[in-house]
């Protein structure tokens, strides 16, 4: 099984990168865009022992940092 | 004073450190990340700057979950005295001994340069030998020093005297540098024994290098 976390800065907080790829895909000429957020996966290979309350738990004791981050993550056969 | 200086894989200012306090007259000794227990009678441990672990996932996430972080929590939480600097300080908002997180600079740039900071409370037994709104000058160097905490918590942390230093100009006027939240520099914890800062005052101890301000930063934790 696959676990498939995806972590990024909270709504409110300045996401830096994201900003500076919202500037740079304006300067290439893109419209249209309002926001652009960065953020990274996280792709765990597990056993089918792993459950969605341990994986809710490992984001939130590492691999999340839940003071600045968001997280869902979703389990795929 | 005996002074513990951590040191985790990518550590890289553990002998700074170490120099420092050394001219400054105390005990210093070097201890190893995997350590089970801190020397006895310690009276300050200093988590030092550099790149704990490569800085994966996210500057000092790792850093705290070595085993001798415990040690630490378990000091801090029975009064003692620790001082993170730089990555330490990131080690020690990851690990929850001070509010707060640190992200990338806003210009996502590494820092490194020397710097003004304006001294804003002095009521603690790390910034007691500066003035307040003193102007001090040391170097800086980081990628992620962009502070970061909510509302709500800053209030609290300003009426508790819990923000130490903002990084200023020449003449104290507050000046945003990385991004961070009212131009923090360096923070404690709401009982203050526990002390984070970006700037290295373990870099300032030579005036022959630029500035010896770190030294009455170092020595306030004497008394």
């Amino acid at each position: 099984m696959k676990a498939i976390v995806n972590v990024y800065l909270k709504q409110g907080v300045l996401d830096p990168q994201g900003k500076a790829a919202h500037h740079a895909l304006g300067s290439l000429g893109f419209k249209g865009i309002n926001d652009v957020r960065i953020g990274k996966q996280i792709v765990l290979d597990v056993d089918s022992s792993v459950t969605s309350e341990m994986i809710k738990e490992m984001c939130e004791t590492l691999l999340a940092n839940t003071v600045i981050e968001d997280y869902d993550f979703e389990l795929k056969p | 004073m005996n002074v513990a200086i951590l040191r985790f894989p990518g550590t890289n200012c553990e002998f700074d450190t170490e120099y420092a306090f050394e001219k400054l007259g105390h005990t210093t000794q070097i201890i190893w990340h995997n350590d089970k227990a801190l020397p006895e009678n310690v009276d300050l441990v200093v988590v030092p700057g550099g790149f704990s672990y490569g800085d994966y996932l996210r500057s000092g996430s790792i850093a705290r979950f070595a085993p001798v972080m415990q040690e630490v929590s378990k000091f801090a939480a029975n009064g003692g005295k620790v001082l993170g600097i730089c990555n330490g300080f990131q080690i020690l908002t990851e690990a929850g001994l001070l509010p707060g997180a640190l992200k990338r600079n806003t210009n996502l740039h590494f820092i490194s340069k020397y710097q003004h900071l304006k001294v804003v409370s002095t009521d603690n037994s790390f910034l007691n030998k500066c003035q307040k709104d003193e102007v001090i000058h040391i170097p800086i160097a980081h990628a992620d020093g962009n502070y970061y905490v909510d509302n709500e918590d800053l209030t609290k942390m300003k009426e508790n005297g819990q923000i130490l230093l903002k990084y200023c100009d020449p003449n104290g006027k507050e000046k945003s540098i990385n991004g961070s939240v009212e131009s923090i520099a360096g923070v404690c914890n709401e009982t203050k024994n526990v002390f984070g800062l970006m700037p290295h005052p373990e870099r300032a101890i030579e005036l022959l290098l630029g500035s010896d301000d770190g030294v009455k930063m170092l020595k306030g934790f004497e008394s």
